[in-house]
């Protein structure tokens, strides 16, 4: 491994943690959404699935775009920005966090759904005839039970987030240590002719992708063995 | 989760049938690859050379940097419309591109834009506190992004404000950053805002940066098209240069290098 440039790991641990952070963010922020979605009887909830749905067939350059003029200091980023001094909120990490939580948002919540789903009422008025609150219910009954979808989510939210190019490249400005992901780094290699460096991370990706593939496949059948 | 891997590979199935579709069968047309920073003149450059040949140019933007890997890895242009000289240069001499067929179409010229009045006065406004970003394009793989570095650092100010950098992927990214305010003030080429009244811009002055000498070749692949060397005639031609200039870039005397 010699003649690498020393800062070709750089993009893959601030991919790492870009991924990581935003799958957290969306196992909290998504678990409601995904409940509400299961649980809810309201006519209208198809319509907020959609909208959590559409990342899903937009393209990054549309999400990309929106995100470039939301997060400008004529948007409601710019607003947020200036609390802490800043102008906008693209070119940092955290404009990279919030587009790739709206971005891999229906990666996390549509298997949490289907997990919910999946449950059906029966073992909730089970529980609440066994007078366990709803909020006792949805930890020691719901969660346990919709386990599997939980890990395929966080799963798939952690890899659409590091294979996200799209986004980060229309708001993230290329910023080494700050903005530039591996999918970036990439990119780059490739347009300034160094194969080398962008077969070591595009291997690495494909590896990458291989295992998550596989994980779900392997996870999707255990599911399907638990419920028989 | 099946239904989302299948949707996803259903769409996949449906890009890629359409990507086999839309291969235009054209007999007299060619396929031009630009420099981004190019966009505008080459379109109106089509048009006067279809109004006068007839002939149908298929225009590719992008990266020269881009542009010169895809060129290499066979990708289907005819004509090549690089952002710099060296690019040009290496494909006539790798066999990419035809011997003794590139010409200098333009001389870029290189401003500090902002789209706000009175906030790009002259090179005082690159020291300012109150600019937190200064977009410019990849400068390893555009010219415009090199020229802008050497500015910076012919002005002692490059690691000053590396910080503040923030770099698009080419020189169109680099005006979107600045026009839609995420940065304050950017390099980019005088081409793109030439008709920008609202603005405030700052000629880099020439000695700042080595010339943005943009050369154009024919491609193996345009060889034998009638429509490629047709346009790269019509490019040297007079009709092209009052357009080219008409766009703030400088005609030299085309000569074959």
């Amino acid at each position: 491994m010699t003649n690498l440039p020393p800062d070709i790991w750089q993009p893959v641990w601030l991919t790492i943690e870009l991924a990581a952070i935003t799958t957290v963010i969306l196992l909290i922020v998504g678990t409601p959404i995904a409940w509400w979605l299961a649980r809810s009887k309201v006519w209208w909830k198809e319509g907020v699935a959609a909208v959590v749905a559409l990342p899903l067939v937009l393209p990054p350059t549309v999400l990309g775009f929106y995100l470039l003029v939301l997060m400008g200091p004529d948007g409601p980023g710019g607003a947020l920005a200036s609390l802490w001094g800043g102008r906008t909120l693209a070119f940092t990490f955290g404009g990279l966090v919030f587009g790739s939580v709206i971005y891999s948002m229906p990666f996390v919540v549509q298997p949490i759904r289907n997990a919910f789903d999946a449950i059906g009422d029966r073992p909730l008025e089970v529980a609440a005839t066994l007078r366990a609150s709803p909020l006792k219910a949805f930890w020691t009954v719901a969660v346990p039970l919709a386990r599997p979808g939980f890990l395929a989510g966080a799963v798939l939210g952690f890899a659409h987030t590091v294979g996200e190019f799209g986004i980060v490249l229309m708001i993230g400005g290329n910023i080494p240590g700050s903005t530039k992901v591996l999918s970036v780094a990439i990119y780059d290699y490739v347009e300034t002719s160094q194969w080398r460096e962008a077969n070591i991370l595009a291997g690495g990706m494909a590896a990458f992708a291989f295992v998550v593939i596989l994980t779900m496949m392997m996870l999707e059948k255990r599911t399907a063995r638990i419920r028989g | 989760m099946k239904t989302i891997v299948t949707l996803r590979l259903a769409l996949f199935g449906a890009a890629f049938a359409a990507g086999l579709a839309s291969t235009p069968a054209f007999a007299d047309s060619a396929k031009v690859a630009v420099a981004a920073n190019f966009t505008e003149p080459v379109k109106e450059i089509a048009a006067a050379f279809k109004a006068k040949t007839g002939h149908e140019l298929v225009l590719s933007f992008g990266a020269s940097g881009q542009f010169y890997t895809q060129i290499t890895q066979d990708a289907p242009f005819e004509v090549f419309l690089s952002a710099d000289s060296a690019r040009p240069k290496k494909l006539a001499d790798e066999g990419f591109g035809v011997k003794d067929t590139v010409f200098t179409y333009a001389v870029g010229k290189l401003v500090l834009w902002s789209k706000s009045p009175g906030v790009v006065k002259g090179e005082e406004t690159l020291k300012q506190a109150t600019i937190a970003k200064v977009s410019i394009c990849n400068p390893t793989a555009a010219p415009y992004g090199a020229a802008a570095v050497e500015t910076m650092q012919a002005l002692k100010l490059y690691d000053e404000l590396k910080p503040k950098l923030v770099e698009g992927a080419n020189i169109t990214q680099a005006y979107q950053f600045v026009q839609t305010g995420n940065a304050e003030i950017g390099f980019v080429a005088l081409s793109q805002v030439i008709n920008d009244k609202d603005g405030s811009r700052w000629m880099v002055p020439q000695n700042l940066y080595k010339p943005i000498t943009q050369d154009a070749v024919l491609l193996k692949k345009g060889e034998n098209s009638a429509a490629a060397k047709a346009f790269l005639d019509f490019l040297k031609g007079p009709e092209s240069r009052a357009i080219i200039e008409k766009f703030g870039y400088e005609v030299t005397t085309p000569k074959a290098s």
